[in-house]
């Protein structure tokens, strides 16, 4: 009943709330933070267009750290696991989470995808996101860093047309540079201005799968994103054969 | 479009405030939807009125807030327009994004017995 005026009718109160709308989401990725920061694993979300080099990349990371770092994957896309073979076919372990129509990956999706995946060895853990430049960028995992692939033939001006995911970008990976003398109208330095202009604290790493340009800054940068404590020293693990 | 997976979870949460103040019916949804946040308002509003069929959300007109993106120095509080570079012209450090990024339920007006 109405308790201003005693008329009999029902009551409308306002109720507030103030609350992310994706608060559910938020919770779910940090439970897997909480999982990925206990087990030591750096959970990275790996973003960008499709065909921006995503899987290439990845290869060719497992390809120069073949045994001495433990890799794994989750491959997202709507249809197919082909991206999740060709990472295992490449010597990282990795499960395929197929989206249906969705077009990114959500907390839920990522943790159903752990349960029966042996995560918990791993030192680094991609989460190779559906290829998109907008939807994924909304959505917390749970990852320790965001990293999204652009391609050199993407142009320029990419990052101002999309600075909902370039603005959470803790990298850039700058991809196929090989293909730089074939486009004489691309300039690296104007990508590099573009994000400045929507990421307050930009990186951008020009690095080329096929020729192996930059990859060896990329396994750096990977690395200074370990704990410290999982800092080993240089000598062999006695423990390992 | 991910704006439904958005109203799904908006949808969600209504139902389950609505659940704990006893509420009869909800007659109103305020939310707001920064500049920067990644979601289209005019996307969202169509996705809401797809969705809120058969929800206790059927007959609550959505009401979006849209939030302009703003950008200042977390030192000296200087605002930094949009489309310059994201660092403070004085301080020399990284800009940090003061509102612009809210999908945020501000409130519910709920009809209670």
């Amino acid at each position: 009943m109405c308790g201003t005026c005693g008329c009999g009718d029902e009551e409308i109160v306002p109720v507030e709330v103030h609350d992310r709308i994706l608060s559910g989401n938020d919770r779910t990725a940090r439970h897997n933070r909480e999982h990925f920061a206990k087990w030591s694993v750096v959970a990275v979300n790996l973003m960008g267009s499709p065909g921006a080099g995503k899987t290439a990349i990845l290869e060719a990371t497992a390809a120069r750290k073949a045994g001495a770092v433990r890799f794994g994957a989750l491959a997202g896309d709507l249809e197919t696991s082909r991206d999740a073979e060709r990472l295992r076919r490449a010597g990282i372990p990795s499960v395929a989470i197929t989206t249906g129509s969705a077009c990114h990956l959500d907390a839920e999706l990522v943790h159903r995808a752990l349960h029966g995946f042996p995560w918990q060895d791993l030192d680094f853990l991609f989460i190779e996101n559906v290829g998109n430049l907008v939807c994924p960028a909304i959505y917390d995992l749970g990852q320790a860093a965001n990293v999204v692939a652009l391609s050199v033939t993407e142009g320029e001006d990419k990052p101002l047309k999309y600075p909902v995911m370039f603005r959470r970008a803790d990298l850039v990976l700058l991809t196929k540079t090989d293909l730089l003398p074939y486009l004489p109208e691309v300039r690296v330095d104007a990508i590099r201005d573009a994000l400045a202009r929507v990421n307050p604290a930009p990186a951008l790493l020009p690095v080329s799968a096929r020729t192996g340009e930059g990859m060896s800054e990329w396994l750096s940068w990977l690395e200074s994103r370990r704990p410290a404590f999982e800092e080993e020293p240089a000598t062999a693990d006695p423990v390992s054969s | 479009m991910h704006e439904y997976s958005i109203v799904q979870a908006l949808v969600e949460r209504v139902e389950e405030l609505a659940r704990e103040k006893r509420a009869r019916a909800v007659h109103g949804v305020l939310v707001s939807i920064g500049e920067l946040s990644g979601v289209e308002p005019d996307l969202l509003a169509t996705a809401y009125v797809t969705f809120r069929e058969r929800t206790i959300c059927e007959k609550a007109e959505l009401t979006i807030l849209p939030v302009a993106a703003r950008w200042d120095c977390p030192r000296c509080r200087q605002g930094i327009p949009r489309g310059s570079l994201l660092s403070c012209p004085l301080c020399g450090i990284p800009a940090r994004l003061a509102a612009g990024d809210e999908i945020v339920l501000e409130r519910i007006e709920m009809e209670v017995a």
